[in-house]
């Protein structure tokens, strides 16, 4: 199968299939995505968002098809794996940092070990992000001494200090109390409007409809719908998109 | 509580009546468990201090011990360079002295957790250096000393201090194999803990002593206590190995999804994430393994190398001194209680340090 060299196209996924066991949980997923671009992805619980987006930057291996992310295929290759993972942030639904660091250790581990950055200039970006997600004064505690939206954010800068070129959320508001909730997706505005490349899964329409190029409707392991907001909100061609949107929407 | 309790001012705790009130004497049974302690201390403290303290003799010879009703201490004063040097030539044993307190200040350096950087290990490296030469002499004028003769308490001191030290990362490196995703790996590991796990550590040290000789060629020998040395390495690291494997199944897989998606690679993710959680969680444990590594070197005794404990017996076994093995055995314990409980004050100490990360 022919992949295209278009130099737009940060990640380019090719008829990916994924089996847990004998699950198949993704059934031939074709997706492009754009510098750029963001995307939203949601749907029903268990239809495959979170472990197609995870492919990407393969915490999970796929079994068929192609994944190419700036240019590299996701195969086997170790160094070409962790290649791909330093240019692909993640924002977890669990914030997943790392309890025995301070703020400031959480943002540098990367650049420090990843990027070869000395301790001092990683410092400086680390401070940089922390000023954009609106916690500074938070570098020198420990991540359990945060509230969640502030680990949430804590989460997004430590991503951001590896600068990378796109940046996956998995449901990153969706463990938070709803009066946090907000903090969080109003750094993740501030950065789509400063254009960073998102897939976001998430079930805040409010947000899709205010940063989203394309919305996806993912449903037993396939992409069932793809539009832009106003298209997809107002427009839904399939009844299943109809449904679920009737049930988040009310 | 009844009702009419309510309306009376509660005993005070600070008073020392109050404390009495509150502490041994709330309820009846405790009461009653209070009474028969006290009657069974008053029973026992006061006949030991009589035979330790008020009836004993310190510094006598033996046949001066035979007509007292307390503690002969003797057998511990006059003996004491015996049961610490052992057969270190006497006029020498100003070696192993000065090497143990070379290696108390190291240990005592060593426990404050600001100062674990790399001038520590330098310390460290010239520490052992200086102490391997007191110990074998042969340079810089002093007198060679076969390591046959090394006994006593620098035995003893060696064969833990090297064999917890070598164990730990052994064992963590085996912990580490376990989990492996490579088969060889992981299976090398398991069938080397379970093998170690299911025999006593008696016979590794038999093996070492007697198998493991006639397997190497002629002319090679390999110095007795390098061998039971090895023997307590392996032996402690199985157990070190299972322990830090409890502590990385409770690091959730989101730290090591974290540290990936960061594109850190296998090492560092260990290194940086796991171990120091996994480790800290497991410090309980391993103290525990540790302490009884250190009290089983005394096993050494049983293929004749003669640890602190073995010259301690020695003196016991001399005629003049026969008979007086409470006081000897009293004595060791203590010693052994003190190893035993700083390490343990140390790994609570650094347990509270890590802490206040939480
Ligand atoms: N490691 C795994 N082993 C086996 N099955 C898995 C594993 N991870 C996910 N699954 C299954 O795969 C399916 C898709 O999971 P996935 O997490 O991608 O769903 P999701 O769309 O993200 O759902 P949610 O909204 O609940 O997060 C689910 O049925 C899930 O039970
Ligand atoms: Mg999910």
């Amino acid at each position: 199968m022919a992949y295209s060299h278009d130099k737009n196209i940060i990640v380019e996924i090719i008829d990916l299939h994924k089996w847990f066991g004998s699950f198949h949980v993704l059934k031939g997923i074709n997706l492009h995505v754009h510098r750029g671009e963001r995307i939203v992805i949601c749907g029903p619980s268990g239809s495959g968002k979170s472990t197609l987006i995870r492919c990407i930057n393969r915490l999970e291996e796929h079994q068929k098809g192609k994944i190419i992310v700036d240019g590299i295929e996701l195969t086997n290759n170790v160094k070409n794996i962790e290649k791909i993972r330093s240019e692909v942030g993640m924002v977890f639904q669990h914030f997943n940092l790392f309890p025995h660091l301070t703020v400031l250790e959480n943002l540098t581990l990367g650049p420090i070990w990843v990027r070869k950055m000395p301790k001092k200039e990683a410092e400086e970006i680390a401070m940089h992000f922390l000023e954009k997600v609106h916690i500074v004064d938070q570098a020198h505690k420990y991540p359990g001494q945060l509230s969640g939206g502030q680990q949430q954010r804590v989460a997004i800068a430590r991503s951001l200090c590896m600068s990378p070129k796109i940046m996956l959320f998995d449901e990153p508001t969706s463990a938070l109390d709803p009066e946090m909730i907000k903090e969080v997706l109003d750094v993740m505005i501030e950065l789509a409007q400063e254009g960073m490349t998102m897939i976001v899964v998430t079930h805040e329409m409010g947000f899709a409809k205010k940063v989203a190029h394309r919305v996806m409707f993912m449903d037993g392991g396939v992409i069932v719908e793809s539009n832009p907001p106003e298209e997809f909100f107002s427009n839904p061609r399939h009844e299943r998109t109809k449904l679920f949107l009737s049930q988040i929407l009310h | 509580m009844e009702k009419g309790a309510e309306v009376k001012p509660p005993i005070s705790d600070t008073t020392i009546a109050g404390w009495l009130k509150k502490n041994l004497f709330s309820t009846k049974l405790n009461s009653f468990l209070t009474i028969i302690t006290l009657y069974y201390l008053w029973k026992t403290i006061p006949p030991f201090v009589k035979w330790a303290f008020l009836d004993s003799a310190w510094f006598t010879p033996p046949q001066m011990c035979r007509n007292i009703d307390g503690a002969c201490w003797s057998v511990i004063t006059k003996n004491i360079r015996f049961i610490l040097f052992g057969f270190f030539p006497y006029d020498q044993q100003w070696r192993p002295l000065v090497a143990m307190l070379v290696l108390f200040g190291l240990l005592y350096y060593s426990k404050e957790r600001h100062r674990w950087n790399r001038r520590l290990i330098y310390y460290w490296g010239v520490g052992l250096t200086i102490m391997a030469i007191l110990m074998k002499g042969g340079i810089f004028g002093l007198t060679s000393v076969e390591s046959t003769k090394w006994s006593g308490l620098p035995l003893t001191l060696l064969l833990s201090v090297f064999g917890l030290t070598a164990a730990y990362p052994l064992g963590v490196i085996l912990a580490l194999g376990r989990q492996s995703k490579m088969p060889a790996v992981k299976v090398l590991s398991i069938v080397y803990i379970e093998l170690i796990r299911g025999v006593p550590l008696i016979s590794l040290l038999f093996m070492g002593s007697i198998i493991f000789p006639l397997f190497l060629p002629e002319g090679i020998t390999i110095s007795k206590i390098l061998r039971a040395q090895v023997a307590i390495i392996l032996f402690t690291a199985a157990y070190i190995a299972e322990v830090v494997r409890g502590g990385l199944q409770a690091i959730p897989k989101g730290q090591y999804e974290a540290a990936a998606s960061l594109g850190l690679n296998y090492y560092q993710t260990m290194r940086l994430v796991v171990l120091p959680q996994a480790l800290k969680i497991v410090i309980p444990p391993t103290v525990s393994v540790l302490i009884s590594a250190f009290k089983d070197t005394s096993l050494v005794v049983i293929i004749a190398l003669y640890d602190v404990l073995k010259t301690t017996q020695t003196v016991l076994s001399d005629p003049h001194w026969m008979g007086f093995s409470r006081e000897a055995y009293i004595f060791l314990a203590i010693l052994y209680f003190l190893g035993c409980f700083s390490m343990s004050q140390t790994s609570r100490k650094l347990e509270r340090e890590l802490n206040i990360e939480r």
